[in-house]
């Protein structure tokens, strides 16, 4: 089995927050990350598919096509958003790297399943701060 | 819902690689210039996976100041600015990266509940790393006992 990586990069802005907390305890949970004006990252997307080679082309699949669904699927969706404000699966889900990699997952999982086995998604929010989803309920 | 959280950090070192079972000359052999007497450092870079539940109230698997604290208490302090052939984990074990690595992983795993340890890499230079997913030799089981 080949694993196959394709980066992508975007920037967004989010703030953490949870509506049934009071203030203190957001702001104790959270720390800055609850500053309500928001912040923003460089986010690095790695999208990761499972498969073998095809006998003929040697591709497990075609890069071009999977940089053309990561772009319709998030990138178009995502670049140069809130993710809190104006992306739909946030409106009542916090915008953790946990919670945009499985949200990743479910934008592209869809899209890849004709041609691809989705094995992972890795969202780095800072290059040493990052979470992935495989998957896994 | 499971997920992974990763985190990198860094220390710096120095170690000499060298096995007193050795002779001088098999020493030279193995690990050449890491064998020289007075030793050398690097910058490491540990990358630390953990994998959970995403908690609904807090989107999160483990609390990020929660597994710096634990990072920082078990490997930053013990290791960063230190000479590791002087720590007790490598008393009879030469600090190869990968004993190293191995070291790391044995130290963390019992102190990220409820997350658990899925990886540590260690990177001992941009051009070479390591990766560890247990605590016990292969071969070996959880209590290091040789398995058929």
């Amino acid at each position: 089995m080949i694993l196959l990586t394709r980066r992508a990069t975007f920037s967004a802005s989010h703030y953490y927050w949870n509506d049934g907390w009071s203030e203190e305890k957001n702001q104790r949970v959270f720390g800055r990350c609850a500053n309500r004006n928001g912040h923003g990252h460089n986010y690095t997307l790695e999208v990761t598919v499972a498969g073998e080679p095809d006998p003929v082309t040697g591709f497990v699949i075609d890069l071009k096509w999977l940089k053309d669904v990561i772009e319709e699927k998030i990138m178009s969706a995502w670049d140069h958003r809130h993710f809190n404000l104006e992306v739909p699966e946030f409106a009542a889900t916090i915008p953790t790297s946990e919670n945009i990699a499985i949200a990743a997952w479910r934008r592209l999982e869809p899209a890849l399943a004709a041609g691809a086995r989705l094995a992972a998604v890795r969202v780095y929010e800072t290059p040493e701060i990052f979470a992935e989803y495989r998957g896994e309920s | 819902m499971k997920a992974y959280f990763g985190r990198r950090y860094i220390f710096s070192a120095s170690h000499r690689l060298h096995a007193d079972s050795l002779s001088p000359a098999q020493n030279r052999a193995a690990y050449g210039k890491c064998n020289n007497p007075h030793g050398h450092g690097h910058n490491y870079v540990v990358e630390v996976l953990v994998r959970g539940e995403v908690a609904t109230e807090t989107g999160m698997v483990v609390n990020l100041v929660d597994l710096d604290r634990v990072v920082r208490k078990q490997v930053l302090d013990r290791f960063d600015h230190t000479n590791l052939n002087h720590d007790p984990l490598f008393t009879a074990v030469v600090p190869t990266t990968e004993n190293l690595c191995r070291s790391v992983y044995r130290l963390l795993k019992d102190h990220l509940h409820p997350a658990e340890l899925e990886y540590v890499r260690v990177e001992e230079t941009e051009n070479n790393f390591f990766q560890c997913f247990d605590d016990h030799p292969a071969g070996a089981n959880a209590e290091g006992q040789r398995v058929s």
